[in-house]
């Protein structure tokens, strides 16, 4: 493999890192503060994306689909998490069997809406085309994308260590019965919680569709990558997240180029050893 | 716990015995009046949804133009979709024909789907018309009576002599190919190095296999600029195919190497959803919806007139296949119920198509007319292959004489028609 | 409190023999296509019985049985299909490899519980399916593998159909038996409290092994009988939906009740299989199916019939299903180790 090549596969990894950061953090998100492991994931980054497609092919406006993918998913994560999730707190089976089912009935209910046909989201114009730069071309929507990347790992860091909210999120973490003590509604809180990890994963959706295009099957695909990046980063760990999707697109991206055939080996054969020898992941603290 | 040991020994004991005795009803047979039922099976979700849209929409079309080909009897078709996947497919072939009792199954899309439904479709002898699926065996060396390739192909037959025209007319010496892991893409591949390395002597210097459905092309395309290549090969799929012009035209391929498609890596199904990386490309196919020639321009106005859309192969070919049947229904006056004559009036139908004049070879595979195509921007804005250049009469086998070319083991991962693969085998 | 297991009345033999009688006649009663159906029935049931043991009795649901099942499934594919081996040496071959990646990865999961122990079951279903798929020269890949000829006495359909009902019974005797006998009820006992079997001396880790152990022999069986029902695999069998399919089954007929698991196979073929041509939409079924057992009534279909056969002296009835629920721990309580 020569320098340039070298150099091509790095960005791939790192772009594509970038996407598994915004798609991973979500998870990550609500699995370290809620203990909840939300297998409709993979559903909430679809439905965001094709409801930012709807948005873009209405309006024309990137941003505004934008919007309308946080925004969007954020109001059916607080639906999910106030009628479907909170009956069954704190108790690890039901939860990971509703939010399966769950996952079901939103990739059904996303064919259902907007047909079989993989869409590509359209990327904004000032983004298209390449850059040239060290001999290299490369896409510049895939750059941006390590750009979108860093401001939402520097605005969750910022959200949890630095605010308010993040206090009491931190709070409820390790003795949810003092906050409620303390006067503040706990409940209410974790509800605004899981509406965040949703949003996170319906920006991820909408950047996914330029990147990857939406599918049926996006959900359990993109799913798959999330709990492989949160497991290999540690659970709950915002630094870990971005190890963990820094170090899955790398692998993604070589061994796509180096051993083709090994491809979901290469990503599922950490998972299970860090499981079995590191259960918190590289950077996750206990439970 | 006795009871549970006698339990065992007495289900046992009577189901051998049953087991042992006169066999039960068998699949129900077709009926001779009553509408003419056509379990059509094609993938409408996923990555061959767009190609699967348009077999239907050819195959309706023609029917929606002859309601009543034969006699007093309707066609009446059911549609499945089976998703791209395997063992949908099975399924729904297994639901339509044991219990809808279909007279024939059309479809499915993708050669893997092809195989499996054919395998079952051998059990139960129901006649199956192909007129997608283009896995060469089928017509080679794992022929199934029952199952015919309607105004079909083989992967390998275009390619071969576009790897010929390629070497000869472009000049290009060293590829680099790039096509998707499965039956159809690794066929494509082989018959084109076929002729391109294994006879002129072309250079292969490396070859890239993506799976079905590979959303992301950055890591294999990102292989290209270091490996020596003059020319890139390529076979993509439905939706991979879209994304893949698009990603080669964003890592700025496009204007730094040619590119030289397989069939339906351009096809028109999934051209009209391409944009400006799509025009200039050469690919080959059997069939180029800007051929100038009457029947072609014909075809194209009345399905534009219907779907507003120009029509892909996947569109030809069904309607072809639709006119092809209804001509053999004719032959044997509705009757699907003697399945041997209405099989042997169905290979013996020679007829002019959209796609030119069809026939079939003595091994089942139409000899179609292929076209090396570029693709052209018309007046209304839309985009179309034109073609470039025309062989007729092209077999399965080319320009092989079909014995020795049998010889060779059909094309896969392991064998792609190089010339030490060749030499190995004692074949050069 | 004691938990009275009920005499079966005489309902339910009944209904038994009618079971009995339909299943032995199916060939003369049904057409192809419904013995076809009730045959996946069997075939499927028995791989939710297999993860019942582990789900239902130990307590520990994994989420990675389909990927156990494609390891017995594509071992006997490339042999029969590819090697050209006999069916019986394939057969033993299938359900060794199968054992021996059931071990490994019990000694990777028993040392997990709660959460990590769906985490890493999940990973290692996909771990599997990951190979199947992209491993061309021995599985495939997305070709997956065709022509797996069945036994010579068991090619048709209504002989495969017998050839699978009497392996279904004599594994659901064996399972039966299994559940039934001390070490099941270790298991359970694990189930409601590690600490406390422990306590007691028993190896808890090794009974572990040893229920994952089973558990992959009988899902092995089961894919030995998958891959001949189809006479073809592909890695799409084999995937995380196909694994989730079979938890649902297992949940909605009723963890640690056995047949309960077998109903719930007969519900979810049903869906996919008959549905199917009527309703588009049924994945949203499904998944609604999943969420209504998971919020009104975990104990599953069998649960609920037997909670109106079994009392105790105090009047509270116990049930398998919720126990089984109850004790795979807490969020915020559990730990990986």
């Amino acid at each position: 493999m020569n320098l340039e090549t070298f150099g091509l596969q790095l960005l791939n990894g790192i772009t594509f890192g970038s996407l598994l950061f915004l798609l991973a953090s979500g998870f990550t998100l609500i699995f370290g503060l809620m203990r909840i492991t939300n297998l409709s994931h993979g559903g909430l980054y679809l439905i965001g994306g094709y409801l930012g497609l709807t948005v873009l092919g209405r309006t024309g406006n990137f941003w505004l689909a934008l919007i309308a993918a946080g925004a969007g998913v954020a109001v059916l994560g607080l639906a999910i998490e106030r009628v479907l999730l909170r009956p069954v707190r704190n108790r690890i089976m039901p939860e990971v069997l509703l939010t399966l089912g769950l996952a079901f009935v939103l990739g059904d209910v996303a064919l259902a809406i907007w047909g079989g046909d993989p869409h590509s989201i359209p990327v904004p114009p000032i983004l298209g085309g390449s850059i040239n730069a060290l001999g290299l071309t490369y896409p510049t929507f895939r750059l941006f994308m390590v750009l979108v990347g860093v401001v939402t790992a520097v605005g969750l860091w910022y959200l949890q260590y630095h605010t308010l909210l993040g206090a009491i999120i931190r709070a409820g973490v390790d003795d949810p019965n003092m906050v409620d003590a303390m006067g503040i509604d706990i409940k209410v809180v974790f509800n605004r919680v899981f509406a965040l990890g949703a949003a996170l994963a319906g920006l991820a959706g909408l950047f996914g569709g330029a990147f990857l295009s939406l599918y049926p099957g996006a959900d359990s695909d993109t799913l798959l990558l999330a709990v492989v990046v949160v497991i290999i980063g540690g659970p709950g760990s915002l630094l870990g997240a971005i190890v963990g999707s820094l170090l899955v697109g790398l692998i993604d991206s070589f061994a796509t180029a180096l051993v083709p055939d090994l491809l979901y080996f290469t990503l599922f054969a950490p998972m299970v050893v860090i499981l079995a020898w590191r259960p918190y992941g590289l950077l996750g603290k206990p439970l | 716990m006795g009871h549970a040991w006698h339990l065992v020994g007495i289900l046992t004991a009577v189901a051998l015995l049953i087991g042992a005795c006169a066999p039960p009803l068998a699949p129900g047979a077709s009926q001779s009046s009553g509408p003419i039922k056509v379990g059509f099976i094609a993938p409408t979700t996923g990555t061959g949804a767009a190609s699967g849209n348009d077999m239907i929409n050819g195959w309706k079309l023609y029917w929606k133009n002859n309601p009543s080909p034969v006699g007093g009897r309707q066609i009446q078709t059911s549609y499945e979709d089976t998703a791209g996947d395997v063992n949908t497919a099975v399924t729904k072939a297994r639901q339509f024909v044991e219990q809808q009792q279909v007279d024939m199954i059309v479809g499915p899309l993708f050669a893997n789907e092809g195989l499996a439904v054919a395998d079952y479709l051998k059990t139960t002898g129901t006649p199956g018309f192909y007129p997608i699926v283009s896995a060469d065996d089928l017509t080679q060396r794992s022929r199934v009576d029952n199952v015919i390739r309607v105004a079909g192909w083989t992967s390998s037959q275009p390619h071969m002599p576009f790897g010929e025209w390629v070497y000869d007319n472009q000049g290009y010496r060293k590829v680099l190919t790039i096509c998707t892991d499965y039956a159809f893409g690794q066929e494509v591949c082989g018959g084109f190095l076929r002729t391109f390395a294994g006879e002129r002597g072309g250079q292969v210097v490396n070859q890239l296999w993506d799976p079905i459905g590979t959303p992301d092309f950055s890591s294999y395309l990102s292989q290209i600029p270091s490996s020596g290549a003059d020319f890139v090969f390529a076979l993509q799929v439905g939706a991979d195919a879209v994304r893949f012009m698009q990603q080669w035209s964003q890592f700025g391929y496009k204007d730094r190497i040619p590119l030289m498609g397989g069939e339906v890596l351009v096809d028109q199904s999934l051209l009209r959803s391409m944009g400006p990386e799509a025009e200039g490309i050469v690919s080959v196919g059997h069939w180029a919806e800007g051929n100038p020639a009457q029947p072609t321009q014909d075809f194209d106005n009345a399905y534009l007139k219907e779907y507003n859309q120009l029509p892909s192969y996947y569109a030809a070919a069904t309607y072809s296949a639709a006119e092809w049947i209804a001509q053999a229904l004719q032959k044997v006056n509705g009757n699907t119920s003697d399945r041997k004559a209405f099989l042997d009036a169905v290979r013996a139908i020679e007829l002019d198509t959209p796609m030119g004049h069809l026939k079939l070879d003595e091994y089942g595979n139409p000899i179609a007319t292929v076209y090396i195509r570029r693709v052209e921007r018309r007046p209304d804005g839309l985009l179309w292959n034109v073609p470039i250049q025309t062989f007729q009469g092209v077999s399965q086998f080319w320009n092989f004489p079909p014995d020795a070319y049998l010889k060779q083991p059909v094309y896969s991962r392991d064998f792609q028609g190089l010339p030490d693969q060749l030499k190995a085998l004692g074949l050069q | 409190m004691r938990l009275v297991t009920a005499r079966p009345t005489w309902p339910v033999i009944a209904l038994t023999v009618v079971v009995l009688i339909v299943g032995l006649a199916l060939p003369y009663l049904a057409t192809s296509f419904y013995v076809s159906v009730v045959t996946q029935v069997l075939v499927f049931g028995l791989l939710a019985m297999s993860i019942d043991v582990l789900g239902g009795y130990l307590g520990l649901m994994p989420l990675g049985q389909a990927g156990v099942m494609g390891v017995a499934a594509y071992v006997i594919a490339y042999l029969i299909s590819k090697a050209h081996w006999s069916w019986p040496p394939a057969v033993a071959m299938a359900l060794a490899a199968t054992l021996l990646v059931a071990l490994v990865f019990g000694l990777l999961a028993v040392r997990t519980s709660g959460i990590f122990f769906v985490m890493i079951t999940l990973a290692e279903g996909m771990l599997v399916w990951g190979l199947a798929y992209r491993w061309s020269s021995v599985t495939g890949a997305e070709n997956g593998i065709r022509g797996i000829s069945r036994p010579e006495f068991a090619t048709v359909y209504w002989q495969y159909y017998y050839f699978v009902l009497v392996a279904f019974a004599v594994c659901a005797v064996l399972l039966g038996l299994l559940v039934r006998s001390p070490f099941g009820l270790v298991l359970k006992g694990i189930r409601d409290s590690e600490s406390r079997m422990r306590t007691l001396g028993y190896n808890v880790t090794l009974h572990k092994l040893l229920a994952f152990l089973a558990s992959g022999l009988f899902a092995g069986i089961a894919g030995v009988l998958y891959a001949w029902y189809n006479q073809f695999i592909s890695p799409s069998a084999i995937n995380i939906t196909a694994s989730t399919e079979a938890v649902l089954m297992v949940v909605l007929g009723g963890p640690g009740t056995l047949l309960g698991p077998v109903l719930g196979a007969g519900v979810i073929v049903f869906i996919k299989n008959i549905l199917s041509a009527y309703v588009a939409r049924w994945p949203t079924i499904m998944g609604l199916i999943f969420i209504g057992v998971v919020l009104f009534a975990q104990e599953g279909i069998l649960g609920a019939l037997r909670r109106t056969q079994v009392r105790t002296r105090s009047g509270r009835v116990q049930l398998h299903g919720e126990k089984a629920w109850d004790t795979l721990g807490t969020s915020s309580g559990s730990s990986p180790l």
